[in-house]
């Protein structure tokens, strides 16, 4: 046990606590403004569906596979250019935000689709007899009916990013991980391991519950 | 249980305008792995304005497939369709939406937006037809009305009944004033009681409204209640095409007759069958014959013996249909002259046990 105290760690700890809420905000907005329409894309071009288009169907398909079959911290070091070309850095939480910006939005995407794909086919059909434009069914129809399985998708991607990001410490990103890898690991402060165990739970606690609320609160189902 | 007479369909009127719905030799095929499946082979039928034309036939008769060609959510392989005397068949994009605006359809299991609210339901179609804010809440309150949901507008589906619900789908179809209604088995997941309101409904709006209706169901129910004609299905192919007191009372095609029999038959418990001698005969009265005392002259006719033992009178399209199930005594000889009489009187006569 080492003699670093929860007062002395106490700055290191809310410097690590803001450089993975950045790196969980940066990517969490990723998933939103691009994950939320690849998913869209690829519910929407599937066979049947509104905007039918195999070749960009499996095209996406294969992109966003290629990103989830990638073990995430073998993603970190395979992006490290890209990183280093869109940030000038490859250490840290604003480097390592990229490699979890493209994790989180294939993750998100696929959630998504699944999501849509929950939707009854004839609920949208219906729609379509009526006369609905493709903007109409997705508007009033489509997004209504999944927003419940989109926020616990949006929920599943914020904890698993949590959880990333903390692997993104390993390799110099920072944040929560980085902490506990310096103190608790290499130092042997058991005890900033424990602590940092504890934040993380508690930080993954308060997103599902935050996620179940708000998606209680858009679920009107009988 | 009584059935409501309906005002006679005026024939007058459909034959003066055109025809609001015409399908040419439609053909649809499924294309399975390796095998095709054809769901409708060659169906051709006319519907007259104002008229509720019905659709009948056991499940996989492709009856469904061919209501869903209509609006072209099926598109047929070949066939033509045609709605108020335009072409229609290879209708796209912005014009088949157009059309659609004008057909309306209701559904088995209603398809409502279940995170939604019925004003936002009944809505939908009316933004699809892009009518202002204003408008569609004028438009909404009076389909409310129409089919007396009014205190509903903020319920979610989910809080409904499934008949509500189904009033919900009706007032949906109808939000764009359509020139057809489109029903598929519209009735079909709901309880008896259910049922008939929501048919009634239906036929009430068609004679209001004069609305053309197509409704297919693989209930006889639903034929007898509210429609004016109709075709019976049997693998992919219309088999017989009535009006509905002809299909009751006269059902040509054996399954015609098999879905009427169902739907007027009296069947006999076989305690009855074990018990009574001599033949057995369903009799089928039409119109004012059922007023003559045909029986009580049978037997001084022919010397046989009549015994009663089951009947009823239906009512179709406000005309009754009297059916006697009757036991024939007396010998052999007065069994084949009573049965030869009875034949010469009566609308039908169906044999169902020989003496």
């Amino acid at each position: 046990m080492g003699d670093v105290t929860l007062a002395g760690i106490a700055p290191d700890l809310w410097k690590a606590l803001l450089e993975t809420a950045l790196m969980v905000v940066v990517s969490m907005a990723a998933a939103l403004v691009l994950g939320l329409p690849t998913g869209f894309l690829l519910f929407l071009t599937r066979r049947g569906m509104l905007i039918e288009n195999r070749p960009l169907n499996i095209l996406g398909g294969l992109a966003v596979n290629f990103v989830r079959s990638l073990p995430f911290v073998i993603l970190l070091i395979l992006v490290l250019p890209l990183s280093k070309a869109v940030t000038g850095r490859t250490t840290g939480p604003v480097a390592a935000s990229v490699p979890l910006a493209i994790a989180s939005v294939a993750f998100f995407a696929r959630l998504v689709e699944g999501s849509l794909a929950e939707v009854g086919s004839g609920v949208l059909e219906a729609a379509r007899a009526l006369g609905a434009d493709n903007w109409l069914i997705i508007s009033q129809v489509l997004l209504p009916e999944a927003l419940p399985g989109l926020m616990r998708g949006y929920t599943i991607t914020a904890i698993s990013l949590i959880g990333y990001s903390a692997m993104a410490g390993v390799v110099g990103g920072g944040g929560i991980g980085f902490l506990a890898i310096n103190y608790g690991y290499y130092r042997y402060e058991t005890g900033v391991m424990f602590i940092t165990v504890i934040v993380l739970i508690l930080l993954v606690e308060a997103t599902q519950w935050s996620g179940d609320w708000a998606a209680k609160r858009f679920e009107h189902r009988e | 249980m009584g059935f409501p007479v309906h005002a006679p369909f005026e024939r007058a009127r459909a034959s003066k305008g055109a025809f609001v719905l015409e399908l040419k030799d439609i053909v649809v095929r499924f294309h399975g792995h390796g095998h095709d499946v054809s769901a409708v082979q060659g169906v051709s039928l006319k519907v007259g304005a104002g008229e509720v034309y019905g659709i009948i036939g056991t499940s996989g008769a492709g009856k469904s497939t061919l209501l869903r060609t209509i609006n072209l959510l099926q598109r047929p392989d070949s066939g033509q369709v045609w709605v108020r005397g335009g072409e229609i068949t290879h209708l796209e994009g912005e014009a088949l939406r157009q059309l659609r605006l004008k057909i309306g359809m209701v559904f088995q299991h209603f398809e409502l937006v279940g995170s939604r609210n019925i004003f936002e339901n009944i809505a939908l179609p009316l933004r699809a037809a892009k009518v202002p804010e204003p408008g569609i809440r004028k438009r909404v309150a009076e389909l409310l009305d129409l089919v007396e949901l009014k205190d509903k507008e903020r319920a979610l589906p989910g809080q409904l009944s499934g008949g509500q619900k189904q009033r919900v789908g009706i007032a949906r179809a109808l939000a764009n004033q359509p020139d057809l209604l489109l029903c598929d088995e519209p009735t079909s997941a709901l309880d008896l009681e259910t049922t008939e309101s929501i048919l009634d409904l239906l036929g009430d709006i068609n004679r209001r409204l004069g609305l053309t209706v197509v409704v297919i169901s693989h209930e006889m129910a639903v034929i007898k209640r509210i429609c004016h004609r109709v075709a019976v299905m049997k693998d992919g192919k219309v088999v017989e095409e009535n009006d509905v007191y002809g299909l009751f009372s006269s059902p040509q095609h054996p399954l015609s007759q098999e879905l009427v029999e169902k739907s007027l038959g009296l069947a006999l418990p076989q305690r009855v069958l074990d018990k009574v001698q001599g033949a057995i005969a369903r009799l089928v009265h039409l119109g004012d014959e059922a007023e003559e005392p045909v029986l009580a002259e049978a037997v001084k006719e022919t010397g046989v013996h009549l015994n009663i033992l089951h009947g009823r009178i239906e009512y179709v399209g406000g005309r009754p249909i009297g059916i006697l199930v009757v036991a024939l005594t007396g010998g052999r000889r007065k069994i084949q002259d009573g049965l030869a009489y009875l034949q010469s009187r009566v609308a039908r006569v169906e044999v169902i046990r020989h003496g």
